[in-house]
């Protein structure tokens, strides 16, 4: 539930719903976009990872800031990033939201409080715990959620930012996507311990790990950890435990992994088919809501294809004087 | 009438105009607090502004270096201290792939004004890994500013134009200038300063040969200069401050008076700043007033040694300048 959402005037869970589908309908019109030779270069999809993106964007205050990886586009919408805007950016227009020259890897809306995708593995660790520096001084009361995967959990930039983040009782929330695999090699090969959130021990910090699947239990941790950080209480790492159907990227052959495996994950862990059984169980949305919740993300993605298609491309002209501000 | 001031007082001087007059200025870095910054430069600033602003790092460089990112791009003004230059290899993400991309990458709209000052060069008996200058690896960067100044003056003015710019430069000083003392004009305000980061400034004028250097190698130059004054030749001797910008323009037209050029620096001379410069005079008219072939005096390709003789012949010194300007003139 970003800012569009938070605008939206319906139900709460029907907000979040839409949300969710909104990231999947995005994701899979990139699929098409890209099947069709529309798009330049690889991407990262995050589909069955929606409920993780959406809980913790959903557990912000406006103001508060994220900072995003490789696998982003969920993030940014889920923070009220403007699909239209992304879409133009991976159509390669003026007016996409880098003009062209970040694209799907570098989707940022700074003014918003989007600090940026980043294509360094744990890249944008660092980064947070500055923003967060930022807030604490000049008592900002804002937080800044910071995404990372598994596998920047072994990057020596996740040790450096956490220890720095605890030292300094920085106002931040590390929020670890554990999808299973770091590109191919599986978490229980390549994390020593097995856990992320277990390593929030040895910095003297809390850290949480939760069912990343469901779009409730993250937003609840989040919100716990974000009022924490935003009272002064300093960081946890809160380790969401999800899945990716797609490939890593587009280069994936999925030598790594069974099928079983991954229709295991989709048809009995699908984040958006758990919601909404569990919103029909507990009587908050019924099927026509649903329903509509499902047709209204799909018109919107509709919707934002069309207009960036009619978007100016991105042009050379001014490439020279970019490089600096 | 100007002080007289070392260098490092006149770095510290900067640090604290800015301190005293910009609210989102902030130091951070490896024991820059009570100890005082292993040159001595930020020494006593925490007493005065406190550890939030003079703030102890860990030994995390990856960590100061993404940390200021981050403040930068959220509306601080970070200065950020990495204790020896050798150590930014540390912290390459956040400079090269981070500061260096984002207002590129995120299509202009984010602006990181940082600066990374970190001490360089050798002649201090610290061996291999306290002891390189590492500027050609940043000014290969796009996005990057490198700025290497030589006198007291510079010290400090260049270094409150760096805070000033709206990009992240790296602030290279030459650690054996530290101890340099020179004439200064203190600023008042930050403000007071306009010197624009890319311009070179001609400490000699010279009619016979063109020495280009910068941050130590510009005062070496110098003194090969009068020394050369000495044996009968009038050598310019160009200081050139920036190394990414390079003022090219400053150095062509030196070079279409003097028609010899010789560019001298510490780094080793293969894939050097050197190399650049001498660029820059080839592909334009200035090639057709050269009389001689062009002259690079710069380190041995080998790894800083300790023993003081054996670095001292890695090290370009002022004699060997002086020789090779005077072979450039008689070729």
């Amino acid at each position: 539930m970003g800012r569009n959402a938070r605008r939206d005037p319906r139900s709460l869970p029907a907000r979040v719903l839409t949300n969710m589908w909104r990231i999947r309908r995005f994701e899979e019109a990139l699929e098409e976009l890209f099947s069709r030779g529309m798009l330049h270069g690889t991407m990262h999809l995050s589909i069955g990872q929606e409920a993780t993106a959406e809980g913790a964007c959903g557990a912000l205050t406006d103001g508060d800031f994220i900072t995003s990886t490789h696998r982003g586009h969920g993030h940014a919408i889920a923070h009220g990033g403007d699909p239209m805007l992304m879409m133009a950016e991976l159509l390669m227009k003026d007016t996409g939201y880098c003009r062209g020259r970040g694209g799907s890897m570098h989707i940022a809306d700074v003014a918003a409080g989007n600090l940026g995708a980043n294509g360094i593995v744990a890249g944008s660790m660092t980064i947070a715990a500055g923003a967060a520096l930022t807030q604490s001084v000049t008592d900002s009361g804002r937080v800044v959620l910071c995404f990372f995967g598994d596998g920047a959990a072994n990057e020596g930039s996740f040790h450096e930012a956490v220890n720095l983040s605890a030292i300094w009782k920085l106002p931040v929330v590390w929020l670890c996507e554990n999808n299973l695999y770091g590109m191919s090699m599986a978490q229980e090969l390549s994390t020593a311990g097995g856990s992320v959130a277990n390593r929030a021990g040895g910095y003297g910090i809390e850290g949480l790990a939760v069912d990343g699947n469901d779009v409730v239990a993250v937003h609840d941790a989040v919100k716990g950890a974000a009022d924490k950080a935003r009272s002064g209480n300093g960081p946890t790492i809160v380790e969401c435990i999800t899945y990716r159907y797609r490939g890593h990227s587009k280069s994936d052959r999925n030598l790594y992994r069974t099928q079983d495996e991954i229709d295991r994950w989709r048809d009995q862990h699908d984040p958006l088919a758990r919601f909404e059984q569990r919103a029909l169980d507990s009587k908050l949305l019924t099927e026509g809501d649903i329903s509509a919740c499902r047709a209204q993300a799909a018109a919107d993605i509709t919707e934002a294809v069309r207009q960036a298609l009619l978007q100016p491309d991105a042009t050379a002209d001014d490439l020279l004087e970019s490089a600096y501000a | 009438m100007p002080e007289t001031l070392a260098y490092s007082a006149a770095v510290r001087s900067a640090l604290e105009l800015l301190l005293e007059h910009d609210d989102r200025v902030f130091l951070a870095g490896e024991d820059i607090g009570v100890y005082g910054g292993a040159f001595g430069v930020t020494d006593g600033l925490i007493d005065r502004y406190g550890p939030e602003r003079i703030r102890d790092t860990p030994i995390s460089e990856d960590a100061i270096a993404g940390m200021a990112v981050g403040a930068a791009i959220t509306g601080l003004r970070p200065i950020v201290e990495m204790q020896f230059s050798d150590f930014v290899v540390n912290a390459m993400d956040p400079i090269v792939n981070q500061a260096a991309k984002l207002h590129f990458m995120y299509g202009g709209k984010v602006e990181v004004p940082m600066v990374v000052r970190a001490p360089g060069g050798g002649g201090t008996g610290a061996a291999a890994q306290h002891s390189q200058s590492l500027e050609a690896w940043f000014a290969h960067v796009p996005g990057l500013k490198v700025v290497m100044p030589a006198t007291v003056q510079d010290a400090c003015d260049l270094l409150l134009s760096a805070v000033a710019d709206p990009n992240p430069v790296m602030l290279l000083e030459h650690k054996l200038l530290y101890k340099t003392e020179g004439p200064f004009v203190r600023p008042k305000a930050p403000t007071d300063v306009t010197e624009p980061l890319g311009s070179a400034r001609t400490t000699r004028a010279g009619t016979d040969a063109t020495i280009v250097g910068y941050s130590i190698m510009a005062v070496r130059a110098l003194e090969a200069a009068e020394q050369l004054a000495e044996r009968g030749i009038d050598a310019e001797v160009i200081d050139l401050r920036s190394v990414r910008p390079i003022d090219h323009n400053t150095v062509r037209a030196s070079v279409r008076k003097t028609g010899r050029l010789l560019v001298t620096h510490e780094a080793p001379t293969a894939g050097g700043v050197g190399a650049e410069v001498v660029t820059g005079v080839v592909e334009s008219d200035a090639l057709d007033y050269l009389l001689a072939p062009v002259q690079r005096v710069c380190g041995l390709e080998v790894p800083m040694p300790y023993a003081r003789d054996l670095e001292r012949a890695v090290i370009p010194q002022v004699e060997d300048v002086v020789d090779a300007v005077e072979q450039l003139v008689k070729a």
